[in-house]
C-alpha cells in the first residue's frame, strides 16, 4: 500500500486517520531516512489517539509514553547500537500493555519484533513529497490497514 | 556545615559529587567516552547495569576525594526524573538506601532542576530569572520567580538543539561526539547557506528544529546529486547559525515578557561558543546580569543535583522513603 505525502501536515493526516484506528496492541515500526518524517508521523498518530499536549522527539530518552484513548509508547531507536538494548527498555512490558508501540527506526529490530506488526516506511521523493509505504504483517495488523486505505479513500 | 551527597543516573552517565551548602567539594562523572570510541558512535548505556557496577565505586572515590567519611555527609540528593526509568531508578534505590542506613533525609532533585542550579555553584543569582535549557533532550525556555519555583514558558515540539546538532554531524560523516565537532569546524567556514529559521505561531515561544534539520540534509543531497564539492565547514556554520538566531530570539522574547533580573543558560549544549557568545550579547543588550555554568558542569553531573538538593534542604522538602522514579517528571 501506497501513500503520498506532499506536506509533514498531509503525513500528519495519514497518521492522525491510523492513530482513530488502530486497536490495542497495535505495533508500528516506522522507518526512513533522517528528515523523512517519522516524528511528524508518531505526532499525527497522537493526535488520532486524542492525545493532547506536545509530542516531540524521543532519540535521546529513547522511549516516551502519552495518555490518549489508548496509550502511545513512542519509542526512538536510533541511538541503539544493538537491536537486544531494546529488551533493556522494558520493550516486552510496553508490547502487553494494551496500547499502540510505535518504533522510529524500527527496521533495527525487525527480527525480534512479534509477527504482528504494521512496517511504515517513509522515504523522500524530491525535497517536499514523501512516499509512504505501509506494509501490514499479520491478520490483525491487515485489517488495519484495509480499514486505512477505506477511511483514506473515502475521505474521512 | 551541611554536606549533601548527590547521585545523578537519569540517562547516558553515572556521576556522584559533594556539595556543601551550595560549594562543589567532589564532582565524579564515570566517563564513558571510551565505550562510545569503541563502538564509533553513538551508544546509549542503556543498560542500567552499567550504572549499578559504576555508582558504588564512584561513591566511594567522591568521598575519598575531599577524605570525608559517611558520618560527614548530612543527606542524601538523587534525580528522579525525568529520564529513563531504569537508569533512574538505580540512583534513585542507592540513595534511599543509603538515606535509610545513615538515618540521613533523602532529597529528590528534578533533573531538569539541576541543569538551572549548575549555574548557582558560582554565587547566587538575581531572581525573577530566565533560563533556556539546551541540551541533546531538552530545548526548553525556563521563568523562575523565585528559588525551586519553576514555570515553562516554551519547549521543543520536535527535535531538541542538541539531538539535531548530533544528527547533522553524524549525517555528514563527522566524528563523535557531534555537538562540539560542529562547533570547531563552524569557525573554519562562514554562514553563507540559507536555512530556514522556525519561528511557529507569532507569540510563540516554542521551538522546532526538524524544519532546519531536513533543509541541512536536503541540501546534502542535491550537492550530492550535482556532483558539487560540499562545504561542510559552511554547512557547519550555517547550520549553527540558525540555531543560534533562533534560540537567542525566542530568549529575547521570553525576556520582552517576563522582564526578568538575571538571564541563565544550562545545558549540554550551553557549551557551544557560538550560543554562549550569543547569549552574553543578549544579556548585555537587555542590561540582565548573565550566567553560564562552566563547560563541564553543562553536560550531565551530579554536582548541579546537590547545587538544586541545597534549597530543599535548608526547607526541610525531604523525599519519603516511598520515592519512585519519574521518566516523565516535568518541571512546573
Amino acid at each position: 500500500m501506497k501513500f503520498r505525502s506532499a506536506s509533514p501536515v498531509e503525513t500528519q493526516e495519514l497518521a492522525r486517520c491510523l492513530g482513530e484506528l488502530a486497536p490495542p496492541g497495535t505495533l508500528l515500526v516506522l522507518d526512513g531516512p533522517l528528515g523523512a518524517g517519522k516524528t511528524s508521523f508518531a505526532q499525527g498518530l497522537a493526535k488520532g489517539l486524542g492525545i493532547e499536549g506536545v509530542v516531540n522527539s524521543p532519540t535521546f530518552t529513547l522511549v516516551k509514553e502519552y495518555c490518549g484513548r489508548l496509550p502511545l509508547f513512542h519509542f526512538d531507536l536510533y541511538r541503539l547500537e544493538e537491536a537486544e538494548e531494546l529488551w533493556e527498555l522494558g520493550f516486552e512490558e510496553y508490547l502487553r500493555a494494551g496500547g499502540v508501540c510505535a518504533l522510529e527506526w524500527g527496521e533495527r529490530a525487525i527480527k525480534l519484533l512479534p509477527p504482528e506488526y504494521m512496517h511504515i516506511h517513509l522515504d523522500y521523493d524530491g525535497e517536499n513529497q514523501r512516499i509512504i509505504h505501509i506494509l501490514p504483517v499479520g491478520e490483525k495488523h491487515s485489517l488495519l490497514a484495509k480499514e486505512l486505505k477505506r477511511h483514506v479513500n473515502t475521505g474521512n | 556545615m551541611a554536606r549533601i551527597l548527590a547521585i545523578e543516573t537519569s540517562c547516558d552517565e553515572t556521576a556522584v559529587a559533594i556539595v556543601a551548602e551550595g560549594k562543589l567539594l567532589s564532582n565524579q562523572v564515570a566517563s564513558q567516552i571510551d565505550i562510545h570510541a569503541r563502538f564509533g558512535g553513538v551508544v546509549p548505556e542503556i543498560a542500567s547495569r552499567q550504572h549499578l557496577l559504576t555508582l558504588n565505586p564512584l561513591i566511594r572515590k567522591a568521598l575519598a576525594s575531599c577524605q570525608l567519611g559517611w558520618p560527614d555527609i548530612d543527606a542524601l540528593a538523587v534525580t528522579n526524573g525525568p529520564g529513563l526509568v531504569g537508569a533512574l531508578l538505580v540512583g534513585v534505590s542507592t540513595a534511599k538506601a543509603l538515606a535509610w542506613a545513615l538515618n540521613k533525609p533523602l532529597l529528590a532533585v528534578n533533573h531538569m532542576a539541576g541543569h538551572i542550579y549548575a549555574n548557582m555553584l558560582a554565587g547566587p543569582v538575581e531572581f525573577p530569572l530566565v533560563c533556556l535549557v539546551v541540551s541533546g533532550g531538552h530545548t526548553e525556555l525556563i521563568y523562575m520567580e523565585r528559588d525551586m519555583e519553576f514555570t515553562t514558558l516554551g519547549q521543543t515540539r520536535d527535535d531538541a538543539a542538541g539531538e539535531a546538532f548530533d544528527k547533522i554531524a553524524r549525517f555528514m560523516g563527522l566524528p563523535y561526539p557531534g555537538g562540539p565537532v560542529l562547533d570547531k569546524l563552524a569557525y573554519q567556514g562562514s554562514p553563507v547557506l540559507e536555512f530556514p529559521r522556525t519561528m511557529l505561531e507569532e507569540g510563540s515561544l516554542d521551538f522546532s528544529f526538524s524544519g532546519l534539520k531536513t533543509a541541512v540534509m536536503n541540501h546534502v543531497h542535491n550537492c550530492r546529486q550535482k556532483d558539487l564539492p560540499l562545504n561542510t565547514a559552511d554547512i557547519a556554520a550555517s547550520f549553527q547559525r540558525a540555531v543560534v538566531d533562533v534560540l537567542v530570539e525566542k530568549t529575547a522574547m521570553a525576556i520582552e515578557r517576563t522582564k526578568p533580573a538575571s538571564l541563565l543558560m544550562a545545558g549540554g549544549v550551553a557549551a557551544n561558543s557560538h550560543l554562549r557568545r550569543g547569549m552574553k550579547e543578549l544579556a548585555q543588550e537587555k542590561g540582565l546580569s548573565f550566567r553560564v555554568p562552566p563547560p563541564a558542569l553543562c553536560t550531565d553531573n551530579a554536582a548541579m543535583i546537590g547545587a538544586a538538593a541545597w534549597p530543599l534542604y535548608k526547607a526541610g522538602r525531604k523525599a519519603p522513603s516511598s520515592l519512585n522514579a519519574l521518566p516523565n517528571l516535568g518541571l512546573s
